[in-house]
């Protein structure tokens, strides 16, 4: 058991060893140059120079990837060129309006795709199943983006029951928040809700054809007792595990659905970013939201181990 | 042949599934022929039919510069099947070279695989703006980004069809008959790995496109003389809340596609695991 768990930690060091190379030599390859850029056509040529020492680029890569990692474990990400504040403070202004979208979004798509996934599996081969799958395949083959304008459209301009974009004026209530995020979040309830439907109908499936499952029911239980209590029960740690995950998605996936409804969250920033060539705001981003979907995974199989024994073997 | 025909039956036995197919079909034969065939430029410029709400002369209505939608939609429709098509082979071809190594030679797996899970750490979307911001904005770089998105994914589930393959009889007895290792992989265990490589395919080709319009949305994909379904909706987003059309019609296309294409995945899939079989 320890040294499952010893294994396990070793693997995840390796991954996030291996994502701050990527992240950092993802930034390090790009073509232009961001100094150029923020002095725009009017720098000289000693002025772009002068400023490059100042940010530390005119060092060889690996003195920057080291310096830059020392400062990572320090808990610095550096400073954004266009924002002139650190990375840390503006990611930190944008978390919010994206766990709460991403939190939204999660229970939406968990409250269709849970009882949606079992119906489609205790009803397998029957009418309702093939729609089901045919709606979670439909799901998985919307843009986001689109969704979003068609949901625009219809209730924000045409009913006029949502706004259309923004996270409302600073210092609105949670409430006026929440307000703003329904149509994203259903978007990406929707939408993510496929993934939900098609793991739960399989892990249900799975747990359908138990030997206990089968005692159940020769015990005389109602079908809704078994399938409630002695079904649904087990498969939900697996649901469970797909729901967090989908959280953990979320957090850095949301880029398109912030952009189209406008929020001020980590996806916008990073979009944002990567237009102006902000390498220092796309390095802490993507080492972040990285780090963060490692760390869960690390979290889920731990709690797996502890839960189950046969994963151990 | 006959082969062919019996794979063909089982998985059309599923309405559903040839629906998808010859959908499929028509898209890729209309995008392919149909420019050749109606002799209407998709790029003819009217401005006094700017704009034009569907009708019978424009089924689909009109665009900011009075090209025809329906048109512009078909035409645009060479270029996101093929971002979709190129990026689908391209990441089968490298996922499945790294998932065979990596599932076949127990050195290789721990480095490989820890390479791919920190590849599948970044969100799709997050990546493919970084990569494709990076490589600057072409159709090939689009394609090249995308795939190395898609390429992981690959790698994960030919790695694991690997290894399940490896352990069988057949491999034993073609090493103890002396088959070198590069045929084992090759004449052995590669044909073995068709089916899952092929759902995947399918799959790709589908992400790919919806992936492709999303870049452009965020205005990081191709560039928007390139008419894909992708940029079509990006050009015409300040249009929107007048001319709606120009938005919902290319939409419907990427949908139709992509739906298609995960159908017809789908189907495949079934037909080889009897386990997961619909009517089980």
């Amino acid at each position: 058991m320890f040294r499952f768990i010893m294994a396990r930690l070793g693997g995840t060091v390796a991954v996030l060893i291996l994502v701050a190379v990527m992240v950092f030599a993802l930034t390090r390859l790009a073509s232009g140059d961001p100094i150029a850029v923020l002095l725009g056509d009017q720098a000289s040529a000693e002025d772009i120079a002068q400023v490059r020492v100042q940010y530390g680029l005119d060092k060889p890569l690996l003195t920057q990837f080291g310096y830059w990692v020392k400062e990572v474990l320090q808990g610095n990400l550096g400073q954004s060129i266009f924002l002139q504040r650190p990375v840390t403070q503006a990611l930190a202004e944008r978390t919010e309006p994206t766990f709460f979208l991403a939190l939204f979004a999660v229970t939406i798509a968990a409250l269709i795709g849970i009882p949606c996934g079992l119906i489609a599996a205790v009803w397998r081969g029957r009418f309702v199943d093939q729609v089901f799958s045919a709606v979670a395949m439909l799901g998985a083959s919307i843009p986001s983006f689109w969704m979003g304008l068609i949901l625009i459209q219809v209730f924000a301009v045409g009913l006029g029951w949502f706004p259309a974009s923004g996270y409302g004026n600073p210092g609105v209530s949670l409430a006026e928040r929440l307000h703003h995020l329904v149509l994203p979040a259903t978007v990406l309830g929707v939408l993510n809700s496929a993934l939900i439907i098609r793991f739960t109908r399989a892990s249900v499936l799975d747990i359908l054809n138990e030997d206990y499952v089968r005692t159940a029911r020769s015990k005389g239980l109602s079908e809704r007792v078994v399938i409630l209590k002695h079904v649904l029960k087990n498969a939900l740690v697996p649901i469970v595990t797909v729901v967090g995950l989908t959280l953990a998605l979320m957090i850095g996936g949301a880029v398109v659905t912030e952009t189209v409804f406008n929020l001020p969250g980590v996806g916008n920033l990073v979009v944002r970013a990567v237009l102006r060539r902000d390498y220092p705001v796309i390095q802490g981003a993507l080492l972040v939201i990285a780090g963060i979907y490692v760390l869960i995974n690390l979290v889920i199989d731990l709690i797996y181990m502890l839960v189950d024994p046969r994963i151990r073997v | 042949m006959e082969r062919l025909i019996y794979v063909m039956k089982r998985l059309f036995a599923r309405r559903i599934v040839l629906i998808a197919a010859l959908t499929l079909l028509l898209i890729v034969a209309l995008a392919i022929f149909f420019p050749f065939i109606s002799g209407v430029d998709p790029n003819e410029i009217s401005v006094l039919q700017r704009l034009k709400a569907p009708s019978a002369e424009h089924w689909a209505g009109t665009d900011e510069l009075g090209r025809d939608l329906t048109m512009r939609i078909v035409w645009g429709g060479r270029y996101s099947i093929m971002i979709g098509i190129v990026t689908a082979l391209f990441s089968v071809i490298a996922g499945t070279a790294l998932g065979l190594l990596a599932g076949f030679f127990r050195r290789l797996d721990g480095p490989i695989m820890r390479v791919i899970d920190a590849m599948m750490s970044f969100p799709d979307i997050l990546l493919g703006i970084s990569l494709v911001s990076i490589l600057g904005a072409s159709l090939w770089n689009v394609v090249l980004a995308l795939t190395i998105v898609y390429t992981p994914r690959v790698a994960r589930v030919v790695r694991a069809s690997t290894l399940v393959i490896r352990e069988l009889l057949f491999v034993d007895a073609a090493r103890a008959l002396g088959v070198s290792t590069p045929r084992i992989l090759y004449a052995h265990i590669l044909p073995n790995l068709l089916s899952p490589v092929l759902v995947q395919f399918t799959f790709i080709f589908a992400y790919a496109i919806l992936a492709e319009a999303g870049l452009s949305f965020l205005g990081v994909g191709v560039p928007p003389e390139v008419p894909t379904w992708g940029t079509m909706i990006a050009s015409s987003l300040q249009y929107a809340d007048m001319a709606f059309w120009t938005i919902v019609f290319p939409g419907i296309a990427i949908i139709l596609t992509a739906l298609s294409l995960q159908i017809v995945g789908d189907g495949v899939r079934d037909m080889l695991d009897p386990k997961l079989r619909k009517s089980a």
